[in-house]
């Protein structure tokens, strides 16, 4: 029910919550373009340009400004994760996951966990699935905040980077304080976490969510109605509902195109149906339309934040299974039993039975989804990662072509890609 | 047990094969290769079943040389919120190739790109079935295949003289030269060396 609020706001024709109009009218005609059609031109893009957000490479066949065709070059950033999880036991492939979408580390660490956890069969704890929770927002926050800083960057407004990447570097200084790292988190054991969060957490975040709407009110006043951004967004990259669902898109590329799916609505996972929080649905589905729904989520995921916050339980992080969870390095020292269960897992790995499982969660960019099979040893036969954003930008020729080069940029942005897991 | 099984075996008979739950609690169901994009194209149209969205296409190599390749369909119908994951057996010794599903799901196009790149699976009817992560003259064959070493095939004193003696014409492929007529400019040699799809100049071994 909550769910619908945002798409019957979104869906009324020109006016948004606050009673502002969303669509901006241009104030001039679009002027006629010039006729230079004729000789085709190819231009490379990338491997390294600013505005392929990683080391993207396309090929971009013009007549005259006007996109005739991409042909996208990937694997610059391939580093064989997949490959290198077959010979790894299943906690030690959760500091791959952190470099694959290196924009939300913590949210891929809760992803790998939870599909080895169902494949082991292995009940998490009720402060680890909060914990957990926090996490995934966290990321969903600070991948969004990169959205947006850089794709307003792509279409010349300066600004809006600086709030987001402040921001940012607040939800940075956070994850620091819990993990210890900024980029390379390594958060989730499998049954747990490598550890609960400090002290201090709880009130920086309290004072995180508290503070935070304020610079998206201000991003969304610099953008929202500004009409260079919505002449540069509006009805550029446009794919309907039908199309986003046949090109398998999905995260907010899907929803900007009118389908109200989330995993954490439809397919939940850590409890999420249990929180009260809107899915935003747009209806045009194309660039502005998605920065929308990303611009939404952050409110939304703000929202989550403050109720996880308020009813995260004490209790233990970690499942009580030795067999599992490595005892404390204390104990592993001085008491018999612990220190043969210390040496088992850290020699043998964790045992996963066979069979195989597949759990999807929604990542920032998309549904991130993870698939072991196992043959009944420590190291999975089959560790493959559903890579949101390679399956979002496989649609970019379909989007970009007939638009002008530099729509192209705005729809390359759109797509949020990160090529860590694009390439993976 | 997903009620599609069910559907699928009164409609497919004998195609379909083992059917069985998941760890997850998703049914997996096996179907023969012959008939893999019929029984997709019906689980995508038939009313009931519209399975309208590909979540995931993969494939799995077993560590057990005797079991066969697999290939992965996770299907989704986002109307009844249902999950059916679809399975097809090549076995490496007979022929490593299925049917594409790229006319029923455009999503799918990148998806078995990857898979002929990492496991050397062919899909009949794919639009344009090249390497995807791995470069077009990528020569140490499909890395995610088990008897693929994890450092590679060549040894890195090969991989560094290829990587030094790579053409730097080769970045663009002859369609795209074709584009910006920049082909017609190149000394007849170039162009004979990329007519027979040579992308790099390697000195010989001594």
């Amino acid at each position: 029910m909550s769910k619908r609020t945002i798409e019957v706001e979104l869906a009324t024709p020109g006016v948004d919550a606050r009673g502002q109009p969303t669509r901006v009218p241009l104030g001039v005609e679009a002027a006629p373009e010039p006729q230079l059609a004729g000789e085709h031109m190819l231009i490379n893009l990338g491997p390294q340009h600013p505005a392929t957000h990683g080391v993207l490479r396309l090929v971009v066949e013009l007549d005259g400004e006007t996109v005739v065709r991409v042909i996208p070059h990937l694997g610059y950033l391939h580093s064989g994760f997949e490959k290198l999880g077959e010979y790894r036991h299943y906690n030690q492939i959760i500091p791959l996951t952190d470099r694959t979408d290196y924009l939300a580390p913590m949210a891929n660490n809760v992803g790998v966990a939870l599909a080895a956890e169902k494949l082991m069969g292995i009940e998490i704890t009720p402060r680890c699935v909060v914990l957990r929770v926090i996490a995934c927002e966290l990321s969903r926050i600070i991948s969004h905040l990169v959205w947006l800083g850089t794709t307003s960057i792509d279409l010349g407004a300066f600004t809006p980077f600086l709030w987001a990447f402040q921001q940012r570097e607040r939800v940075y200084n956070l994850q620091e304080m819990w993990t210890g790292a900024r980029l390379t988190t390594s958060l989730t054991r499998v049954g747990g976490l490598m550890a609960d969060i400090p002290n201090d957490f709880v009130t920086g975040l309290r004072e995180f969510t508290r503070t935070f709407p304020k610079t998206l009110d201000e991003i969304d006043r610099v953008l929202t109605r500004n009409a260079v951004w919505a002449g540069r967004t509006q009805g550029v990259g446009v794919m309907s509902a039908a199309e986003a669902i046949n090109y398998s898109l999905s995260g907010p590329m899907l929803r900007a195109s009118g389908v109200p799916w989330d995993m954490r609505k439809d397919q939940p996972y850590l409890d999420y149906e249990s929180y009260d929080f809107d899915v935003p649905v747009g209806t045009a589905g194309d660039v502005y339309d998605r920065y929308l729904v990303r611009l939404e989520e952050c409110y939304q995921s703000n929202r989550i934040l403050a109720q996880a916050l308020e009813r995260l339980p004490d209790g233990p992080i970690n499942v009580d299974d030795p067999r599992v969870i490595l005892p404390p390095k204390s104990r592993a020292m001085n008491d018999m039993e612990a220190m043969i269960y210390h040496f088992k897992q850290v020699m043998e790995g964790v045992k996963a039975p066979v069979g195989e499982a597949y759990v999807g969660i929604e990542n920032p960019k998309g549904e991130l989804g993870n698939y072991f099979v196992s043959d009944g040893t420590a190291k999975p036969v089959r560790w493959r990662i559903r890579p949101p954003a390679f399956i979002n930008l496989a649609s970019i020729s379909k989007m970009a072509e007939g638009h002008l080069l530099s729509d192209l940029i705005a729809i390359n942005a759109s797509v949020d890609i990160v090529m860590g897991e694009v390439d993976r | 047990m997903n009620p599609s099984v069910d559907a699928l075996r009164a409609t497919f008979g004998t195609a379909i094969g083992r059917a069985t739950v998941a760890r997850d609690g998703e049914t997996v169901v096996s179907v023969g290769a012959e008939r893999l994009r019929d029984a997709c194209q019906w689980l995508r149209d038939t009313p009931g079943q519209q399975y309208d969205y590909l979540v995931d296409l993969t494939a799995v190599e077993y560590r057990d040389r005797e079991r066969p390749l697999e290939v992965v369909y996770f299907l989704r119908s986002l109307e009844r919120r249902a999950d059916l994951r679809v399975k097809v057996e090549l076995d490496p010794a007979v022929d490593l190739a299925v049917d594409s599903v790229v006319s029923l799901w455009a999503g799918a196009n990148w998806l078995e790109r990857e898979v002929y790149d990492m496991f050397g699976i062919t899909f009949r009817g794919h639009p344009d079935l090249r390497r995807i992560l791995m470069w077009e003259t990528y020569a140490e064959g499909y890395p995610l295949r088990k008897e693929f070493p994890l450092r590679g095939r060549f040894s890195r004193a090969e991989q560094v003289r290829q990587a030094l003696a790579a053409n730097p014409e080769a970045h663009y492929s002859l369609e795209e030269l074709s584009i910006a007529d920049a082909y017609q400019e190149l000394p007849p040699d170039m162009k004979e060396r990329l007519r027979n799809g040579e992308r790099g100049d390697l000195p010989n071994s001594e």
